[in-house]
């Protein structure tokens, strides 16, 4: 019995998220009793990278190395995915709910014929069965479910896990390239990014609101520099003194007039933390506060906070998120 | 050309949720429901497509009685012919994509059309698997949206970039925000919305793979910890946002 991961590679690299998908496929093939399997779909120059999915818990790596497959394929690693697990008559097979991820394995799961579970945050076994918490409803309630249908597909929410090492010999096999005449019907070109729009606050990963301590709109860049850093899921919020003030559009606006947030980070620059604003961003899942005033009630539900100037403290912010996010 | 449009009525993105009491289930009392908002991009980029290359535009949902009212949004905005799949969807996406394949198979299309993403089961899943079922090339998350003498160019983006797919109709899209602004319907669009042909087939519920065993409301908050004062804080602050809180 065996516990697939999908291992995502970019240029012939392992994506992070890959070896967060393999720590959680390592802990689920435990306490199954299984072994883990990871696939590796990529250029043939990824063969060196695949000493690490040993490292951080696979038994074996089925590995297809081709210069047509160094870039995403989606219907050629669709279907030699869905062939192997089909073949090995996997357990269950996991995937990051990266943008490769989440295209992928739907993709799979049709091929399967099996149910998936979307942006999982968190799996466990009881009584040998697989079950899985992923948010609904943009995380103001979570779900937890089983499966029907096997494999269990399951794509993983980035950053919900460790990566954790537990080494051993990995047993690298080719997988065969025999793919069907429809396999490459789509041609993918890879660009490097560009400048662009920003998720709606509804809809967003990350969140960096601003209140009045901001001063006036034109200090907005340094909130965009911080979203920037952040990542492409990043929107900026705002609270309603601001909005009423005119510096920030009425769309970006978060509290019981507006609207209800519930990202996995939420970062409340210069928010006193009126109920009102609370009301819209208390399920966050992790809240960070900066404020110059110590007794401002944003820190009572903050999960971390620094008093100070922001003036100071978000270009700090900004400039070592850049430096952590760029070791990934 | 001819582009079907999958729609579903979704929770408005404002609207308050929590677990109901069975603790099984979704509270949704007095929630105001809405046509999906990613698939008003994919209602409006079927109509420039149809305002520029003639044809006709289908919305089609699976979906109860009430989700009439969300054909008739996209009527109202401008798209000719609506079908209702009288049925209940899916919890995961596939047994939904099954039966709207089936819909889609006993018509004409060019282009099928999705919202990235249905803001209520946040699956996800949806567009792909109607791709595979009826074996379409398909691109998913799409931000621009070429369609020129049957080749689609769709660019959609990726962590630390764009990907552009290239491919043939017929094929399915799915549309993310940026892709365009949505109009709003006109008065005239709503008074004719009424009278456009709206097909109603009983296609019985869609299978789940998945169940739900548990719907919870997330963790009340207590206060936090204060890292420090000032910019020399930061660095410790990005090391538990790391390790602790694991959002970074
Ligand atoms: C019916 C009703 C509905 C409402 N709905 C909403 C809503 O939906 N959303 C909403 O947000 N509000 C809402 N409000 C308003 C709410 O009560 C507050 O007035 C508002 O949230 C305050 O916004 P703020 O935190 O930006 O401003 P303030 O309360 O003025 O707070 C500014 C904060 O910035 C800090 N600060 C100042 N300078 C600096 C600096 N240099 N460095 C660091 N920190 C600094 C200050 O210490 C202070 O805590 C509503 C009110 C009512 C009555
Ligand atoms: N019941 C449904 N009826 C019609 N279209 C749907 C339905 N459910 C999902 N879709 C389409 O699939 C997209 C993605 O949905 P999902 O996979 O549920 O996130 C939506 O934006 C819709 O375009």
């Amino acid at each position: 019995m065996s516990v697939f991961a999908f291992a995502e590679q970019r240029g012939g690299a392992l994506r992070g998220a890959t070896l967060e998908t393999v720590t959680a496929a390592r802990r689920l093939a435990d306490e199954l009793g299984a072994d883990v399997t990871a696939i590796a779909l990529g250029p043939s120059g990824l063969a060196g990278e695949l000493e690490k999915l040993g490292r951080y818990g696979a038994d074996q790596v089925l590995f297809a190395g081709s210069e047509q497959l160094a870039d995403y394929a989606p219907e050629a690693y669709a279907q030699l995915l869905a062939d192997a697990a089909k073949a090995n008559g996997a357990k269950a097979l996991l995937f990051p709910a990266s943008a490769m991820g989440k295209d992928l394995a739907p993709r799979v799961a049709a091929r399967l014929g099996a149910g998936l579970a979307s942006d999982v945050t968190e799996l466990s076994v009881a009584d040998g069965r697989i079950t899985a918490v992923r948010p609904a409803y943009a995380g103001k309630v979570f779900v937890r479910v089983g499966f029907k249908s096997e494999p269990a597909l399951i794509s993983l929410r980035p950053r919900a896990m460790t990566a954790e090492e537990s080494p051993r010999e990995v047993q690298v096999s080719e997988l065969g390239i025999d793919l069907d005449s429809g396999a490459r019907r789509t041609r993918v070109k890879m660009a490097a990014g560009k400048k662009k729009e920003r998720p709606d606050v509804a809809e967003a990963e990350v969140i960096v609101s601003g209140g009045r301590g901001m001063q006036g709109p034109e200090q907005w860049k340094l909130l965009e520099e911080l979203a920037d850093a952040l990542g492409p899921g990043t929107a900026l919020g705002a609270s309603r003194a601001v909005v009423d003030a005119g510096w920030r559009p009425h769309s970006e606006q978060v509290g019981q007039t507006g609207k209800v947030v519930a990202p996995p980070l939420y970062f409340a620059i210069g928010i006193s933390g009126a109920i009102q604003h609370l009301a819209g961003m208390r399920t966050a899942r992790c809240i960070v506060a900066v404020n110059k005033d110590a007794e401002a009630p944003i820190f009572k539900i903050a999960n971390y906070g620094i008093v100070g100037d922001l003036f100071q403290i978000v270009p700090r912010l900004t400039e070592e998120i850049r430096k952590a996010q760029s070791g990934d | 050309m001819n582009i079907i449009v999958c729609v579903k009525r979704v929770p408005d993105s404002e609207s308050r949720i929590s677990a109901a009491g069975d603790g099984i289930s979704v509270d949704t009392r007095g929630v105001k429901f809405v046509l999906n908002p990613y698939d008003e991009y994919a209602v409006e980029a079927a109509l420039r497509l149809k305002e520029a290359k003639q044809g006709t535009v289908t919305v089609m949902t699976l979906g109860g009685e009430e989700s009439k009212e969300t054909l008739r949004t996209a009527l109202a905005m401008g798209a000719d012919q609506a079908v209702l799949l009288k049925g209940k969807p899916s919890i995961d996406g596939l047994g939904t994509a099954e039966k709207l394949a089936e819909g889609i198979r006993a018509r004409e299309y060019d282009l099928i059309l999705f919202g990235k993403q249905a803001i209520d089961d946040d699956n996800l899943q949806v567009p792909a698997m109607v791709a595979e079922l009826l074996g379409l090339p398909c691109a998913t998350v799409v931000v621009e949206l070429q369609v020129e003498d049957g080749k689609v160019t769709a660019k959609r983006e990726v962590e630390g970039g764009d990907e552009t797919y290239e491919f043939e109709l017929p094929a399915v899209v799915a549309a993310q925000k940026g892709l365009n602004e949505p109009r709003y319907a006109s008065l005239k669009g709503i008074m004719m919305a009424k009278k456009k042909p709206l097909e109603e087939i009983d296609v019985g519920d869609a299978e789940s793979r998945l169940e739900v065993i548990e719907v919870m409301n997330p963790a009340e908050r207590t206060a936090g910890e204060i890292v420090g004062e000032g910019p020399d804080a930061v660095p410790l602050l990005i090391k538990k946002l790391r390790e602790e809180a694991k959002v970074l």
